[in-house]
């Protein structure tokens, strides 16, 4: 089975788009103060704080602060049912500094291309003479440096897997293996990523390591995918490389709710 | 005795030469200022400097009628579809450059100029190429002895700001997300505000806590209903997604936004024209009112 296609389990169709809000929304902790990204981090940051996150409180970069899902659909942060009894609506600076004080538990991210050590880059890419133009930053690098953990989402495609990125737009952790202390800026960097086949945790080192397979994927296809030897979970805590839980069906009708159309996840 | 300040749209974007630089999209996805966006492209006004965290549509509009000579921004594209394709053309053919920040950064280099500082310092960037391209400094804190970045003031010719209601005088209600509003309009040497309605003093009056900017601040105050749109603004209208995602299909090439500009801008006399072509109700979905405040005496 293609984990590019809607998959079926226990009678149920998703698409690897709803598979990866459910997995993004269980790295949300009740309690936790979450920089949330456009995309998909809103939509994880709705189903955790509807589900098994109720006291998650969310921060966007626009100002608004938020302890509950927008009342409809939205494309941006700044829709008006986001901002429709927020529990604030500030300023950057105000949000901004609650990351960079270290108050902000976790942050999404998004990326065009990672390397092993979770770096990522959403700037420019090609080669020097013939670049592509991406939009940029935004927060990404500030969630990046400052979140006290982040999770990286990305759709998985070989190519998106570099030895090294083009630019730097949000640092993971430093190529030498240094790892978390190795870090110049003072948060703990990427805890997860999770792509549209799998999840993936950093070691010690800050290597990417294969922690589990969505269903129906071949673990074989992703290491792959993969321009250097992937790490796998047998050799950071001796554990099996799993299989992601697919998304519940009350997740799904959630999700579904949050995004009716489709238009962030299909 | 006020000064009134009250002026048309055209009016006020006369005063801005070509070559200056112009802080707007102040507000992120909010009240973005895109009549007087426009009104830049209607007039022609070139060699300008854009500056703002992230732009959505309205940069590369500004791009794409060939404005353009340098941006210093966090992010430029369209926030629905993702990329913004006269910017990405622009930049990738070296028609225009681009100062990198993150939001952080740029926030700060506008807090800078807001407090008269040369520069400011922020614990971000660190690592990033944004920081090794950047006109960015790092240096040891005597204070803290660890390793910061310097972001370098960043002080606009003008800020534009789209807002709810102001005063003749130019004190104005701005309630919603505001971004790195208070920074740009704090930074800059001078400030348009775009208004949905110009209110007796009595009004701004009522609530000053709601007041963003003062009327020593505001260079122009213009009466532009509908000057947002597509963005949206809070108690006023909702954002029209279909629209951002209509001016992405048809702008994938430069003859494609010709033809987009032509439609939507060089053939359409002004703002109220322009809001005769919407076919959207984008009324906002609740009429709840706030909770009444009083201020006592």
């Amino acid at each position: 089975m293609d984990a590019d296609q809607s998959s079926a389990t226990e009678g149920t169709e998703y698409t690897p788009q709803e598979l990866m809000v459910a997995a993004a929304a269980r790295e949300i902790y009740d309690g936790d103060t979450v920089f949330v990204g456009m995309r998909l981090p809103m939509l994880a940051y709705q189903l955790a704080v509807s589900t098994h996150a109720p006291n998650a409180l969310a921060l966007f970069e626009s100002g608004v602060i938020r302890d509950d899902p927008a009342g409809t659909f939205i494309h941006t942060m700044c829709d008006l049912p986001n901002q429709f009894e927020a529990v604030a609506t500030t300023d950057m600076l105000a949000v901004m500094g609650r990351l960079q004080r270290g108050d902000v538990d976790l942050g999404f991210l998004g990326t065009a291309e990672i390397d092993r050590f979770g770096n990522l880059n959403t700037t420019r890419v090609g080669p020097s003479d013939d670049p592509i133009r991406l939009p940029g930053s935004g927060g990404a690098c500030d969630i990046a440096c400052l979140a006290h953990e982040t999770v990286v989402l990305m759709r998985h495609e070989p190519r998106r897997f570099v030895d090294q990125v083009t630019y730097v737009t949000s640092p993971g952790y430093p190529t030498d293996g240094s790892g978390a202390d190795g870090r110049p800026s003072p948060g703990a960097g990427p805890r997860r990523l999770v792509t549209s086949k799998a999840t993936f945790g950093f070691d010690d080192c800050g290597e990417l390591y294969l922690r589990t397979v969505h269903p129906g994927v071949d673990p074989q296809s992703i290491h792959d995918d993969m321009p250097w030897e992937l790490k796998t979970r047998e050799t950071v805590d001796e554990e099996p490389v799993g299989q992601t839980a697919p998304p519940t069906p009350d997740e799904l009708e959630l999700i579904r709710t949050f995004d009716p159309e489709g238009f962030w996840t299909s | 005795m006020t000064v009134d300040k009250r002026i048309t749209l055209e009016e006020a974007i006369e005063r801005i030469e070509p070559g200056e630089s112009i802080a707007l999209g102040l507000a992120l996805e909010h009240a973005i200022p895109f009549a007087a966006g426009h009104e830049l492209i209607r007039q022609g006004t070139d060699e300008l400097t854009l500056i703002g965290p992230i732009s959505d549509i309205l940069f590369d509009q500004l791009v794409g009628a060939g404005l353009v000579s340098n941006i210093q921004a966090a992010w430029v594209g369209n926030v629905s579809i993702g990329s913004g394709y006269r910017f990405r053309e622009a930049i990738e053919g070296d028609e225009l450059t681009i100062e990198n920040h993150s939001n952080l950064s740029i926030a700060t280099a506008l807090e800078a100029g807001r407090l008269g500082l040369p520069s400011m310092p922020t614990r971000s960037l660190l690592g990033s190429d944004i920081l090794e391209e950047g006109p960015f400094e790092t240096y040891c804190d005597p204070v803290d002895g660890e390793e910061h970045v310097l972001v370098p003031a960043i002080t606009p010719d003008w800020a534009i700001v789209h807002a709810q209601r102001a005063s003749p005088a130019g004190d104005v209600h701005l309630w919603g997300n505001v971004g790195v509003t208070p920074q740009a309009v704090g930074a800059a040497s001078d400030v348009i505000v775009t208004v949905e309605e110009i209110v007796d003093p009595s009004v701004i009056k009522s609530d000053p806590s709601r007041v963003a900017i003062t009327r020593e601040q505001v260079t122009a105050v213009v009466e532009c209903p509908f000057g947002a749109h597509p963005s949206p603004l809070a108690g006023y209208y909702r954002r029209d997604h279909g629209h951002y995602i209509s001016y992405g299909q048809h702008t994938k090439t430069q003859g494609g936004y010709d033809t987009w500009v032509k439609e939507w801008i060089f053939d359409i006399e002004d703002r109220a024209a322009y809001t005769e072509r919407l076919d959207t109700s984008l009324e906002p979905v609740s009429a709840d009112r706030a909770a009444e405040v009083r201020y006592g005496r």
